[in-house]
């Protein structure tokens, strides 16, 4: 018995297909709808630029939400890319066999995570460390930025090493018998051809820290104000909306859907270069 | 100054060495500062016993009702969905506008933000669709979440699929669908589970898209209409409002568990489908 006859099926699964993306339309169709209109009456310089954080009061500036969100970001980078970079190097061109066996499901585990694990471990361990050493609440962009540096480790370790091990051997043949080290093969010769997929790992570990949410809402304070030093609480973007969504209504939800729009639009842009580097990397 | 290459060579690498140490080690100390303090607490009756006086003491098992249910619905949702847009995009058109389209589509949503996910779930299946927080509301929005990521595995292992296997089944004269059905879907199975299980992964450890949609009751649900409380929201809660930082450790330690097993599953299905490959 044949209930569905091939041009069925073909009509069925391209019905299946157009339903997803128009689903995944729906989403931004929905944050856009919600959000664009706030941004545009507000004026996107007042919007953006303004300090003023005060949604009792009808002012609806996201400034040091901007600005926290890229220090907490650009100091996640600064202690995850070189960490994540020299592991996946020496991970890949140094390790055994038998032994990467054991550190690439460890890393793999350590991607599947909760995020707030990383969170609580940020609250109960870094935050001390830091408010002892260094003053301040504790809870501060320093936190949040290790934190996070930590928890993108696993993103930029398993992409770099998966074009490392990409590179073909003949490659590496090539430098050492020119006569280079081992070295002077991997930053001369290894690297460079690998390139396009570190980059690619390094700016899809860079969106998953502006992304972040509930996490970095642990450990980074949350005060909406601008920050004197790397010791002084913030709160990113993420954070704004998590925060509030509950109980917003009226203008102060627009406004929160308008945080969400900027924030979409950084990431489809960070997507945007994510893409056209792998890109790159195939063409080569 | 020059300084020789070997001499290089020496500086760099024990650089590589001590910084790679480093990364290990404090990935390590995670799990094991997680296990120590969480290990202890976990019991036959902290999985199986109702959570009292907000988490403070009790168990958690409201919670891994949800951490089971909300995920299940969601790959129920996204799972043909998924591999139907990946069968469709693979085998039934060529590279065109249309596919471009999806493919832009997907890889687009693969990477925003969760929060993002809960924001639209929050206002479209909780207030618009008027569905509240509730279990249907949580996994409509996951699977949302987990789509695109399910889109693009399926892609790569039908495509994994060598064409000669296709041809094959052409020559006994079996049409595109049987095909499909019988040759190609079935050798690109464990791919597509691998997709499944990491999506499943990432549905449990999610707080942000799921504290939005799917509540944070500690009621056992009677239906897919009533909220619910998954493990993550549960660690969130008790860790964020310092309910009981035992019992945040201990539900923690359960989430990295979860999340071992689900990976070593995975892991096993993949060696087998390579086993089986080079045979």
């Amino acid at each position: 018995m044949k209930v569905l006859t091939e041009k069925g099926i073909y009509r069925l699964l391209m019905i299946i297909a157009l339903s997803a993306i128009a689903m995944l339309l729906l989403i931004v169709l929905f944050i856009l709808k919600e959000g664009l209109p706030f941004i545009f009456i507000t004026g996107i310089r007042d919007f953006l630029l303004s300090s003023e954080w005060k949604p009792a009061a009808g002012k609806f500036g996201i400034f040091p939400m901007l600005v926290g969100s890229l220090w907490v970001t650009l100091g996640a980078m600064i202690v995850g890319v070189p960490l994540g970079l020299a592991g996946a190097v020496f991970i890949s061109e140094f390790i055994p066999r038998w032994a990467m066996k054991i550190i690439k499901p460890t890393i793999e585990l350590l991607a599947g995570i909760p995020s707030v694990v990383y969170g609580f471990i940020g609250v109960m361990v870094l935050a001390p460390l830091i408010r002892d050493y260094f003053g301040g609440p504790g809870l501060s962009i320093a936190a949040g930025a290790i934190i996070l540096g930590i928890m993108i480790l696993p993103t930029i370790l398993s992409i770099s090493i998966d074009s490392i091990k990409a590179v073909p051997n003949s490659y590496r043949e090539g430098a050492f018998a020119l006569g280079a080290t081992h070295w002077q093969t991997i930053h001369m010769v290894v690297i460079p051809a690998a390139r396009s997929g570190i980059v690619a790992g390094i700016i899809l570990g860079l969106g998953r820290a502006i992304g972040e949410t509930m996490a970095v809402i642990m450990v980074v304070g949350n005060a909406v104000k601008l920050p004197g030093s790397a010791f002084d609480s913030v709160r990113t973007l993420t954070a704004n909306i998590a925060l509030e969504m509950g109980y917003a209504t009226g203008k102060h939800r627009e406004a929160l859907f308008a945080t969400g729009v900027v924030l979409l639009v950084i990431i489809m842009v960070l997507n945007y270069f994510a893409a056209s580097a792998i890109k790159r990397g195939v063409k080569k | 100054m020059i300084i020789h290459p070997r001499h290089t060579q020496i500086i760099a690498i024990s650089m590589l060495v001590i910084l790679t140490v480093f990364t290990l080690a404090i990935l390590v100390f995670i799990i094991l500062f997680v296990f120590s303090k969480g290990l202890p607490y976990i019991s036959f009756d902290f999985l199986f016993s109702n959570p009292e006086d907000m988490g403070k003491a009790g168990g958690i098992f409201p919670t891994l009702i949800g951490t089971i249910v909300l995920p299940l619905l969601a790959i129920i949702i996204a799972t043909p969905l998924g591999v139907g847009t990946a069968v469709y995009l693979t085998e039934y058109t060529r590279e065109n506008r249309i596919t471009r389209i999806i493919r832009f589509g997907a890889d687009c949503l693969a990477g925003i933000p969760s929060i993002i996910f809960g924001l639209f779930g929050f206002i479209f299946f909780v207030t618009t669709l008027e569905m509240g927080w509730s279990i249907i509301s949580g996994s409509l929005t996951l699977a949302f979440m987990i789509l695109p990521t399910i889109i693009r595995t399926s892609e790569e292992a039908i495509k994994a699929v060598p064409y000669s296997y296709r041809e094959v089944g052409f020559s006994l004269g079996a049409t595109l669908w049987q095909t499909v059905r019988k040759i190609v879907l079935p050798n690109a199975l464990p791919g597509i589970v691998t997709g499944i299980m990491l999506s499943i992964g990432r549905s449990i450890g999610e707080t942000a898209a799921v504290i939005f949609t799917a509540g944070s009751s500690l009621r056992i649900p009677n239906s897919v209409f009533d909220s619910i409380r998954t493990m993550s929201v549960h660690f969130y809660i008790l860790a964020r409002e310092g309910i009981s930082s035992k019992n945040a450790y201990a539900t923690a330690a359960v989430l990295i568990i979860s999340i071992l097993l689900i990976n070593l599953v995975t892991y096993w299905i993949m060696n087998r489908f390579i086993a089986k490959k080079t045979k």
